[in-house]
């Protein structure tokens, strides 16, 4: 059995900034991302602002995210005794390795050479396409954009749309290639029929079909799943064998609490009431859907995260991308310049927590702090916190290394905070400072080149000279005689 | 699976280690009860603006609306069945007899074969609840439903809902099915679509490209 990459969630070819760089670089997938982004924004905004009690689901939501990861090992061992008694199969997996080792096995004891595929981000973020195409099975992707990423041997770039860096013709060219079509016309309809056709011999002879899941349900022990085409009811009903791979953070504790979620998921996600399909099953029932059920709960990183208390919040996500569509960030890089399978602001903050900080690390600082992708996020996530949260982690320990502690960063760091907590300390650089950047100011009383590393930040921005009179000299000079004065007369009414 | 239980052991270890001293499964029950769940369960109160809801939201899904009154559902299924030229149809156990026309094969099979289902003209059944907000039709594994393969494969759906089974919002809806939660279930809202290329709405990407909802208004006293 060949190896597989220990843990693929982030990419790792290169950081934010450069890989940003990069796809700033591509006007045709900016128009296409923007374009996309804007409609589902539109629509979101719309559909949300119709419901009254908008804010009571999403802080019930929150609440009932929060309660399940609190008890996570209650509600686990819950789902996973009513899952057995339902007839289904449990099985846990720490890590990619293992959760990839589970699932080869299972499609090796039915001997199935092809597998289709209902779109899930935990077997992206596994690695699992490669590890079963390295040992000899055909996994297909049978989500329109999944397809599509699939056949065009390309990355998702957004987890509810994954192909909307690519248009039309695009697509269209792809389709062509790849399904030997050379006539095929490029409208939406002519591309949708094209994969219909492809997928739907597929449908109905694989044997084994590989999902994810939305919600874990564990008063039930059932599994929900939310779709649009319909190609996820294909897998999940009619092969002999389903294998779904899910995060253990997806539990919630009831059936009931799928109220609040279908009506959050959908109207978040793609701006629409309700999505054309949702299905639940628990186990395997007679007569309807596969014969044999296993659900491979996936940590992969995920249980250290709890020990965090101000982080933890992260996996309250229900991975609806709203927060992508409202990043103004994401609208300028898209998904790919995150090097992860979890892109945007969610990304930002998952990516580098699945890897303990040891990678992905410069995505805490892909974001403005404006604040959008936490006024949409229908579980209440505070992102931009988190966000703060993280790039405080980062800095503490890089401080804490030999090449931290000396680097020109931490100095300049240190020399900071020494300056701001002391009045004169900072009074005295201020001055310095006025005298310091007289060779620097160019006429239009702007400073537009910094020496060493500040250098960076001036490439980019302008930054306005010290006038000659700080703010605190001016207010000693002219105003706080007065307020002293004003002062001493009100106390004077008083008394 | 040899080692599978390990990586349960460490997995919940390590929950507990992450998450402190786990709490009594009462007070785990009593801080779930707690939760604030201030949205609203229902929103109307006449029957009608439900019903009237629920066509309007079938309507902007590209679902085709019908009416019948309780005593000629059969008619009323003939009628939208000629209209859509259809001659067969595939149905589910349990099924009211008297819906079925005279005129048209109605084929109730045991163990449905999806090539056979594939070749099929359409699936007509009837539903557990439907929600009115958000245009869905729910389905279970139960008599006069079937197993969810019949309404996946079929290239046509029609599907009969009694105006007594549409409630307003999804909490409504939750209600009603909470009972029998470990059913197979599937919330139907419109055909399949996609909006994968350019953001444009397609119509049946796998599913039934075509829905059409049958409303039976309760016989009046
Ligand atoms: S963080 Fe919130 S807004 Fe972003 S994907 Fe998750 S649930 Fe949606």
């Amino acid at each position: 059995m060949s190896e597989v990459p220990a843990q693929t969630a982030h990419w790792n070819r290169q950081d934010f900034p450069a890989a940003a760089r990069e796809m700033l670089e591509n006007s045709q997938t900016r128009k296409n991302v923007q374009h996309a982004t804007n409609v589902i924004q539109a629509k979101r905004n719309k559909v949300t602002a119709e419901m009254p009690d908008w804010e009571d689901l999403r802080e019930a939501g929150a609440q009932v995210r929060a309660h399940a990861l609190r008890h996570l090992d209650y509600y686990l061992t819950q789902f996973e005794a009513n899952c057995t008694r339902a007839g289904g199969h449990v099985h846990w997996a720490s890590d990619a390795v293992e959760a990839n080792r589970i699932i080869l096995g299972l499609v090796q004891q039915h001997q199935a050479k092809e597998v289709i595929k209902i779109k899930t981000m935990t077997s992206e973020e596994i690695g699992l396409n490669a590890h079963l195409e390295a040992n000899g099975v055909r996994p297909v992707e049978t989500d329109l954009a999944e397809l599509i990423i699939q056949l065009g041997k390309d990355r998702p770039s957004h987890f509810v749309v994954p192909a909307l860096h690519m248009n039309r013709q695009q697509v269209r060219a792809m389709f062509q290639r790849e399904m030997n079509l050379p006539d095929l016309g490029d409208r939406p309809e002519d591309l949708a029929t094209a994969a219909r056709t492809y997928l739907r011999e597929k449908f109905l002879r694989v044997k084994v079909a590989i999902s994810g899941g939305n919600f874990l349900i564990a008063d039930s022990g059932g599994i929900c799943i939310t779709e649009s085409e319909g190609n996820g009811r294909m897998c999940l009903t009619l092969p002999d064998v389903l294998i779904s791979i899910v995060g253990i953070e997806k539990v919630i504790p009831s059936f009931r609490d799928l109220e609040v979620f279908l009506q959050t998921l959908p109207r978040s996600a793609t701006g629409e009431r309700m999505n054309p399909y949702n299905s639940t099953w628990c186990g395997v029932h007679p007569g309807d859907g596969p014969k044999e059920f296993h659900v491979v709960l996936l940590d992969n990183g995920r249980s250290p995260i709890l020990a965090d208390k101000e982080a933890r919040q992260t996996l309250q996500c229900i991975r609806c991308a709203a927060c992508l569509n409202a990043c103004p960030v994401y609208h300028q890089t898209g998904g790919h310049a995150y090097e992860s399978v979890y892109a945007g602001p969610i990304g930002a903050i998952l990516t580098p927590q699945l890897h303990s900080m040891g990678e992905g690390r410069s995505l805490p600082y892909a974001s403005s702090l404006c604040g959008a992708c936490y006024q949409v996020c229908p579980v209440k996530i505070n992102i931009p916190e988190v966000l703060i949260h993280l790039r405080g982690k980062v800095v503490r320990e890089d401080q804490a290394t030999f090449a931290g502690k000396f680097s020109l960063w931490n100095i300049g760091m240190q020399a900071a905070a020494f300056l701001f907590k002391d009045a004169s300390r900072l009074a005295m650089a201020e001055r310095i400072g006025q005298i310091g950047q007289k060779p620097l100011v160019s006429k239009n009383g702007f400073i537009e080149w910094l020496p060493l590393m500040l250098n960076g930040w001036t490439q980019t921005r302008d930054l306005k000279a010290m006038p000659a009179q700080s703010f605190r000299d001016w207010w000693a000079k002219e105003k706080a005689p007065q307020a002293n004065s004003s002062q001493r007369n009100e106390m004077g009414h008083d008394g | 699976m040899a080692d599978s239980s390990n990586h349960r052991a460490a997995i919940l270890g390590s929950i507990r280690r992450s998450l402190g001293a786990s709490e009594s499964l009462s007070a785990i029950a009593q801080e779930y009860a707690a939760i604030a769940r201030t949205y609203t369960r229902s929103s109307m109160s006449s029957a009608i603006a439900v019903v009237e809801l629920f066509e309007d939201r079938l309507r902007e899904y590209d679902a085709g609306v019908y009416h019948s009154s309780a005593g000629s559902v059969a008619d009323a299924i003939a009628e939208v069945l000629t209209a859509r030229s259809k001659k067969s149809l595939v149905i589910p156990a349990g099924l009211p007899a008297d819906w079925l026309s005279k005129d048209f094969a109605f084929g109730e099979a045991d163990a449905f074969d999806a090539y056979r289902l594939d070749k099929a003209e359409g699936l007509l059944c009837g539903c557990t609840v439907a929600i009115a907000e958000t245009g869905t039709i729910v389905l279970q594994n139960a008599p006069g439903q079937g197993p969810r393969i019949l309404s996946l494969v079929p290239d046509y759906h029609l599907c009969v809902v009694f105006a007594d089974q549409i409630v307003a919002t999804v909490p409504e809806a939750f209600d009603r099915l909470k009972a029998t939660s470990d059913l197979p279930t599937t919330f139907i809202s419109g055909p399949s679509a996609t909006a994968d290329i350019e953001m444009t709405r397609i119509k049946g990407v796998h599913g039934p490209r075509f829905l059409d909802v049958l409303v039976v208004e309760e016989a009046k006293a």
